[in-house]
């Protein structure tokens, strides 16, 4: 890297300070005194749920918005009174980043130092710089819209750092990433912290959160915790378990457990359940119950999420009220899900490549890849959505392509992002939901009470889906899926955005189905859902390389470094594989 | 055809709401309707006024004189300019002095006292083409009541410029357009509604909800045309309602057969509107497809220029275009009491309209699954 170092004084002035900022929109507060030092030379963490407040606060130290109340200093500048010298101080990177998609990679490149008044005999050195930083090199004639989420986000961060800024603001850049390409974005972001840049990572994933040297945490526009993610987490110490080898449907044990009072929060990973305690005294609580279970207790290290479900004053109960109302399913086969050679192309590319597997009744059934993988594609077949162009897909034993309407009655779908008709108020879509199933009268109204009910959306049945925030209309989507009570739920991206707690309710209600026999499909990019399922399907480059259960793909990567991978790392160890061998195959070819 | 009501209720009612609930839409239902029907009843008349006219009467007898006398006296004209010789007469049409020239031959007055076709020159100046033709028109009017009276007094054939305007002597512009803002107006409401529908679905993914349901294509169909069909309907008939009472244009026809016709033609529309839809992918596009289809259909249906004036091939697209066809109906329903024959005559092509737009809208919605 040739990048120029500016010497840092000694005492370091903070990058940023927030004093006392408040931020309101309407009657909304979506800041409510937020008071912080960002330092620079670290990588600080803005964590929070959906509509905590971290994108206003980005807005608000990019100088695009003035605070209603409190005062802001980025790089010892007022964002709103020193706009005109802040953009060469500042990075930004909005969530979606403004790349322009029918321009190429350079043609971004050249456009954005235009804009940053960039001077001309510099560019090529910036953009080799850049370039290399990004190792986006090879694909410089590319267009941006048909980069990977991964390279657009990179493309994005390239674009952010020409004119090489003190302080730089990156706005979720892990979504839409997949765990290879957000390694990437780590090491780029842990490069540009070792010169001595604040760099400022938003972020929902709560995990990310324990990468980050400093930890915002946010929550409904309140500042919940300030400083060294350990330091909320060692608050965790002697608290998480795992109950292990138990013989025991996990999820009813996962429903037990959330009951004992003494129990904060829990999750299912593999077939393991992990319990997070109130307090470390109550240990003996969960020996007793552990023993009775017959199931192995074992401490683990606590997690950030844990802490911040704690923080909450913990999760969800574990007993879903939808399921308790409903009959078991009956189906006649087991196999409920069947797709075999399943392929499809869009002209010469191919987006699904000979997908085959079979989904038993009653199981939980993960789809899981990078973007650009092909699981929506799969999926939308799987549905009857698109037409395959080799192979056959059947659900319930039918083409949804050709089915009836009364086959149709069996499926239950979640759309991707919850589609809802955003015009129409809650109350009226869920009416008609219910109509477009053909459910009338009595039965109509009796289920979509029960539906406000268990959800708890009496208070917002006269407002719009789309003035409602993620979690609710995660809910009511769920509920329109749920109304005609279908033995098989389809799940595209079911909780992408959502807050943990919201998320670990909407689980709770999938395992009480699952246990009166409704067979789910899901597609998630969240690493610890996949965890929930029986079995897991991951794709990569439009085919299926691995599917197995949870457990048994962690197994697949444990190594003498790492005894206890997660998710991800077999993610990655598995399309690390896949890439070493096409690469080797490649060599192959060329000698 | 596998219709379910409980469905087919519920997704017309969301139709309906998406439409009324959102305010970009009423206003999209509720301004245009208000300014066109202001713009085209009150500004943007066609009546010509204000008219400089000169003259070369070369004959000097009774006759031509009461014809100038009668020119001077129209409302229309402003300015009456007495040529004393050709070149002078040339010179002013040249000079854009007056809009109209009329030359009276010597022969004139000695023609129409003996009962013969009396010829008569009028120059108009090309360049302003449209006022030109009003104008023309209106002396031809005063030629031709000329003539009646000639008639009345010499009891002989009359002079040769008898043009009639029947059913609207007056030539009153807003008895043609008013009417006419029926169609077109019900028109454009309808081809927007629809053309937003699908296409706002798929923008917001609820359209893959809507296609894993129980729902039927041909259910899809019907909801969405029946907003399109109440509002269009509704609009249209607002219109006549304006005609009839705000404009005073008599109204002699069939109410009933023009209520019919009138859904008949917004059903054909329907079927472009959802065709245009079913192929978009987001309401930009749509909008932008509505307009790309509905202002050729206007500016061919005869609304602007004469089907008649058309080059043939383009008279066969003009009777393809629902609007053509509804013009005739809506216009003759007004003014001149058109039969029930001629309704149906012009009734039929837009059935024939709407059986092949709608069953191509339901295969593309169709092929779209796949």
């Amino acid at each position: 890297m040739n990048r120029v170092n500016t010497a840092l004084p000694a005492v370091l002035p903070a990058a940023v300070e927030l004093n006392g900022v408040i931020k309101r929109f309407g009657k909304n507060e979506a800041l409510r005194g937020i008071q912080g030092r960002i330092l620079p030379g670290r990588l600080t963490g803005l964590v929070g749920p959906d509509g905590a407040g971290k994108t206003t606060l980005m807005r608000l130290m990019a100088g695009l918005m003035a605070p209603t109340e409190g005062r802001i200093t980025v790089a010892g500048l007022d964002p709103v009174r020193d706009s005109m010298a802040l953009p060469d101080l500042i990075g930004y990177m909005p969530q979606r980043f403004g790349l322009y998609e029918d321009l190429s990679v350079m043609e971004n490149l050249r456009l954005y130092a235009g804009l940053r008044g960039l001077e001309r005999r510099v560019h090529r050195d910036t953009f080799h710089r850049l370039l290399e930083f990004t190792r986006l090199g090879p694909f410089t004639a590319r267009l941006a819209g048909q980069l990977s989420g991964g390279m657009k986000q990179k493309l994005g961060l390239a674009c952010a750092l020409m004119a090489t800024p003190k302080v730089l603001l990156l706005d979720e850049p892990g979504v839409g990433v997949d765990p290879v390409s957000r390694q990437d974005l780590w090491r780029m972001v842990q490069a540009l912290t070792d010169e001595g840049m604040a760099v400022i990572w938003a972020t929902a994933y709560l995990d990310e959160a324990e990468r980050c040297a400093a930890v915002l945490l946010l929550n409904e526009g309140v500042l919940k915790f300030d400083g060294v993610p350990g330091e909320l987490t060692a608050r965790l110490q002697d608290r998480s378990f795992k109950l292990l080898n138990h013989c025991h449907d996990r999820r009813a044990l996962l429903s037990e457990t959330l009951h004992l009072p003494a129990v904060c929060d829990g999750v299912i990973q593999g077939n393991a359940v992990r319990v997070v305690l109130r307090t470390a005294s109550q240990r003996d609580v969960i020996e007793a119950f552990a023993k009775k279970a017959g199931a192995e207790l074992q401490p683990v290290a606590p997690r950030f999420e844990d802490a911040f479900i704690d923080l909450l004053g913990g999760g969800p109960g574990g007993v879903s009220a939808i399921a308790q109302k409903m009959a078991p399913v009956a189906l006649d086969s087991g196999i409920v899900v069947e797709c075999r050679g399943l392929t499809r192309r869009f002209g010469a590319f191919t987006a699904t490549d000979q997908v085959s597997f079979q989904v038993r009744k009653g199981e939980i059934f993960g789809l899981l890849g990078p973007n650009g993988a092909g699981k929506s594609t799969t999926f939308k077949m799987l549905c009857g959505l698109l037409r395959p162009t080799a192979g056959a897909a059947r659900v319930a034993g039918l083409d949804l392509r050709t089915a009836s309407s009364q086959a149709k009655r069996q499926l239950g779908y979640m759309a991707q992002k919850f589609s809802l008709y955003g015009l129409l108020s809650v109350q009226q879509n869920l009416e008609f939901s219910a109509g477009v199933y053909g459910l009338e009268g009595a039965l109509k109204r009796e289920r979509i009470a029960e539906m406000v009910q268990t959800f708890q959306l009496e208070k917002c049945l006269n407002s719009a889906p789309d003035e409602l925030p993620l979690g609710y209309k995660q809910r009511l989507a769920l509920a329109c899926a749920l109304m005609h009570r279908p033995p098989v739920l389809f799940l595209d991206e079911p909780t992408s955005g959502v807050d943990p707690v919201t998320r670990r309710e909407f689980w709770t209600h999938i395992n009480g189905l699952v246990r009166k026999g409704v067979t789910v499909l899901v597609t998630t990019h969240f690493m610890d859902e996949a965890e929930y399922c029986d079995r897991v399907a991951l794709m990569y480059r439009a085919k299926l390389i691995a599917l197995d259960t949870p457990d048994a793909l962690k197994a697949q990567a444990r190594t003498r470094h790492n005894q206890e991978p997660a998710m991800e790392d077999a993610f990655i160890h598995l399309i690390q594989a896949v890439d070493a061998q096409d690469a080797a195959q490649s060599r192959k070819e060329a000698a | 055809m596998n219709l379910s009501w409980s469905r087919l209720r519920a997704q017309i009612i969301k139709e309906l709401l998406s439409i009324l609930r959102d305010r970009r839409a009423r206003a999209i239902l509720i301004g245009p309707p208000l300014v066109q029907l202001f713009l085209f009843s009150f500004a943007a008349t066609l009546d010509v006024r204000n008219v400089s006219i000169a003259v070369y009467d070369r004959d000097g007898g009774r006759w031509s004189q009461e014809l100038v006398a009668s020119i001077g006296a129209a409302t229309f004209v402003g300015r009456l300019v007495t040529a004393l010789d050709a070149q002078q007469l040339q010179e002013a049409i040249e000079r854009r002095q007056v809009l109209l020239a009329i030359d009276i031959p010597e022969t004139f007055s000695r023609d129409v006292a003996a009962g013969r076709p009396a010829p008569l020159q009028v120059i108009a100046d090309g360049r302003r083409a449209n006022s030109g033709q009003v104008a023309l028109r209106y002396v031809e009017n005063i030629a031709s009541n000329l003539g009646a009276t000639i008639q009345a007094a010499v009891s002989s054939s009359g002079g040769s410029l008898a043009i009639r305007h029947w059913f609207n002597p007056n030539l009153i512009y807003r008895w043609f357009v008013v009417p006419s803002l029926a169609g077109t107006l019900a028109m454009f409401t309808s081809l927007i509604v629809t053309a937003l529908s699908i296409a706002r679905e798929r923008e917001l993914g609820t359209f893959d909800q809507l296609l894993v349901s129980p729902t039927t294509p041909a259910e899809i169909i019907v909801a969405k045309a029946a907003p399109a069909l109440i509002i269009g309907t509704a609009l249209g008939m607002l219109m006549v309602g304006a005609g009839v009472f705000a404009f005073g244009i008599p109204f002699t026809g069939s109410l009933g057969l023009l209520f019919l016709t009138m859904l008949l033609f917004i059903l054909s529309i329907v079927g472009v509107g959802l065709m245009i839809s079913s192929i978009c992918a987001t309401q930009q596009q749509a909008i932008l497809g509505a307009f790309a289809t509905g202002v050729p259909m206007i500016l061919m249906s005869g609304f602007a220029t004469p089907v008649e004036n058309m080059p043939a091939v383009l008279q066969w697209v003009a009777e393809a275009i629902p609007l053509t066809h509804f013009l005739i109906i809506v216009q003759g329903t007004f003014v001149k009491a058109l039969p029930a024959a001629d309704v149906a005559a012009q009734a039929w092509p837009m059935a024939v309209t709407a059986l092949v737009t709608l069953s191509a809208a339901t295969v593309l919605v169709r092929s779209r699954l796949q």
